[in-house]
């Protein structure tokens, strides 16, 4: 609200990491805690220009792992915080993560990815799924993930994440990858309609109430195998708020599944390969976890075949043959890390998998 | 009849889980009473931490927030900063602060975070049972130096008081030891400047407790606590190395 009227424009051009950090204040985001990792770090230099100006708390940690644990202590009080980050410091907050998967307590973690594994590079890549989806922390935990397309979703879904981190209590994390961090599009400031959720775990002090404690450590025979069916059931209820883009799926023979930036590299593939008669839908899982298994799967009712696309050596396309009816062909095509390119170079593969 | 003893209403009324002759209790009891000297009860949230004192929702009857192995000092920086109203605490043992928890005890008190920690150094790993502590001794016998520790191959052993008394962001820092009614009466009078420092709004309070372990030091509650007078008070000197009062005054002149 306090952004969008102050700028008084409907429409600004802007880079991915500022319209994450946009959206997070619009959405109530008071409190973030990072540290510079590229090819991220317009969020923490957008935070701690524009926090200050709504009230907002910013902190440049000592490391990821401080950060995310100042996260962890902001959102045992109920108040909406925030951290980002890029893979290797990703993997730093995975401590924090599961505990506050296990606490259940809320917070929303960005990770604008880049190449691995290990130092890597700066270029984009999805090599994160895996990490993003299955949880790098320990525990049976699961987390909320959407992977944005664009910079107007970068606004659009964080705001969704915090509304997501409330309901469920739990961490919500954006994937989203050097290339959505660091390009510029126009974005269309809206305002958020907040969604109040009540917060009565929240540590505000024991005054006029029973102490409560937030904590992970379940000893009692029992007691621990409860709190993680608890979680699980959290983990079914996540998926109501499954989201999915399908395009040309009606009459399709080829269904290509993608996510994040390769998937809106793809959407040009797809388009011409329509332009020249080719009948080639395409999946974009919004929510990457809870993955939409139930759409793909209806989806293989129709079409015997699949080519998953991706910037790694092949991580989403498990979720995808796990979702499909057997008999369906799942093929992949893909681009470890490095510059991404045009999208006739995946038309290509397209082509090359609808002659099969 | 006037009542001149009493449990703190800060503290649950259950058994504490401690060894015989762990200082734990008496020095959860300490930092309850000044809780209730001070009538902070209803404002408290603990940053808890993860060793023998991982228990202390079971004990303390206020608001506790559970913290990752060292990382209590950023947790209860979220907290305080979020809610700056509220009392905010850390209660951390050697393993915890001193060794994975260094880097966010340094910061914390580099940022002067306006929060308390409390600090209860036995010099040895406990819940785990026994390993080399940053602050174990030089000589001392644990299950990870069963030759005892030998600084050319496991270094020294860390002044946590002292160090953190250089920054400029921690307004108190003191070390005590409660073995005997003296220096327990010493640390009661520092967990309350401690206490203060949050209160008036300068920085880190920190208080190192110099405290015994009989189990995994091997030797009966008697012997511990005697071992802390002759060896532990030597090696790790009492006393307030950082005055923010003091200080306040001599710069007012």
């Amino acid at each position: 609200m306090a952004l969008a009227e102050k700028n008084k424009r409907k429409k600004v051009l802007i880079k991915g990491n500022e319209a994450v950090a946009m959206g997070a204040i619009e959405a109530g985001c008071r409190f973030y805690f990072g540290y510079p990792i590229t090819p991220q770090n317009e969020i923490p230099e957008y935070m701690s220009a524009h926090l200050p100006e709504v009230g907002g708390t910013f902190i440049q940690a000592e490391s990821e792992i401080a950060s995310i644990n100042m996260m962890l202590g902001a959102g045992a009080t109920g108040v909406r915080a925030m951290t980002s980050s890029s893979s290797p410091g990703i993997s730093l907050k995975q401590e924090g993560l599961s505990y506050m998967a296990g606490s259940e307590i809320p917070g929303v973690v960005v990770n604008m990815s880049r190449s691995g594994p290990g130092l890597g590079g700066i270029s984009p890549s999805q090599g994160d799924y895996f990490q993003a989806t299955r949880g790098g922390g320990h525990g049976d935990y699961r987390v909320f993930v959407l992977a944005p397309d664009s910079i107007q979703e970068c606004y659009d879904l964080i705001m969704l994440a915090f509304d997501m981190a409330d309901k469920y209590s739990n961490p919500a994390m954006i994937l989203g990858d050097a290339m959505l961090g660091q390009m510029k599009e126009p974005l269309e400031l809206k305002k958020y309609e907040p969604k109040i959720f009540e917060k009565k775990w929240a540590l505000t002090g024991a005054k006029g109430r029973p102490a409560q404690y937030l904590k992970s450590l379940y000893l009692d025979d029992g007691e621990l195998t409860e709190h993680n069916w608890k979680l699980f059931r959290k983990y079914q209820r996540m998926k109501e708020d499954i989201r999915v883009e399908a395009l040309y799926l009606e009459d399709a023979r080829l269904v290509v599944a993608a996510f994040g930036s390769m998937a809106r590299v793809l959407k040009s593939s797809v388009k011409m390969a329509q332009e020249e008669g080719l009948k080639v839908g395409l999946i974009r899982p919004i929510t990457i976890f809870p993955f939409p298994q139930d759409f793909i799967r209806k989806t293989s009712h129709q079409v015997k075949h699949f080519l998953t696309m991706e910037l790694n050596t092949g991580q989403m396309i498990e979720d995808v043959r796990l979702s499909v009816e057997p008999g369906t062909q799942v093929d992949f095509f893909g681009l470890p890390p490095g510059s991404l390119p045009a999208p006739d170079v995946f038309l290509k593969e397209i082509k090359k998998a609808y002659s099969e | 009849m006037k009542q001149v003893f009493k449990r703190p209403e800060s503290l649950i009324d259950v058994p504490f889980h401690f060894c015989p002759g762990c200082h734990h209790g008496i020095i959860h009891r300490i930092v309850a009473e000044v809780i209730d000297e001070y009538e902070l009860r209803e404002q408290v949230i603990i940053a808890a931490s993860v060793g023998c004192s991982v228990f202390m929702y079971d004990y303390f009857d206020v608001d506790v927030i559970e913290s990752p192995h060292g990382r209590a000092a950023a947790v209860a920086t979220g907290v305080k900063r979020a809610r700056p109203d509220n009392f905010v605490f850390t209660y951390q043992g050697d393993g915890d602060l001193a060794a994975i928890g260094t880097a966010e005890i340094i910061h914390v008190a580099n940022r002067g975070e306006n929060v308390t920690v409390f600090f209860v150094n036995n010099t040895i790993y406990g819940m785990t049972g026994g390993q080399m502590a940053p602050t174990t001794m030089i000589g001392q016998k644990s299950t990870t130096t069963p030759r005892g520790r030998d600084p050319q191959e496991a270094g020294h052993p860390i002044h946590m008081a002292e160090l953190l008394a250089n920054l400029a962001g921690t307004a108190y820092s003191a070390r005590v030891a409660v073995n005997n009614i003296k220096n327990l009466m010493q640390a009661k009078k520092a967990t309350r400047q401690a206490v203060e420092a949050q209160l008036e709004g300068m920085g880190l309070g920190f208080v190192e407790y110099l405290s015994a372990c009989p189990t995994n030091w091997k030797m009966t509650p008697a012997q511990a606590c005697e071992r802390v007078g002759q060896e532990l008070i030597p090696a790790f000197p009492l006393g307030v190395f950082k005055e923010f009062k003091a200080e306040a005054q001599a710069k007012a002149g």
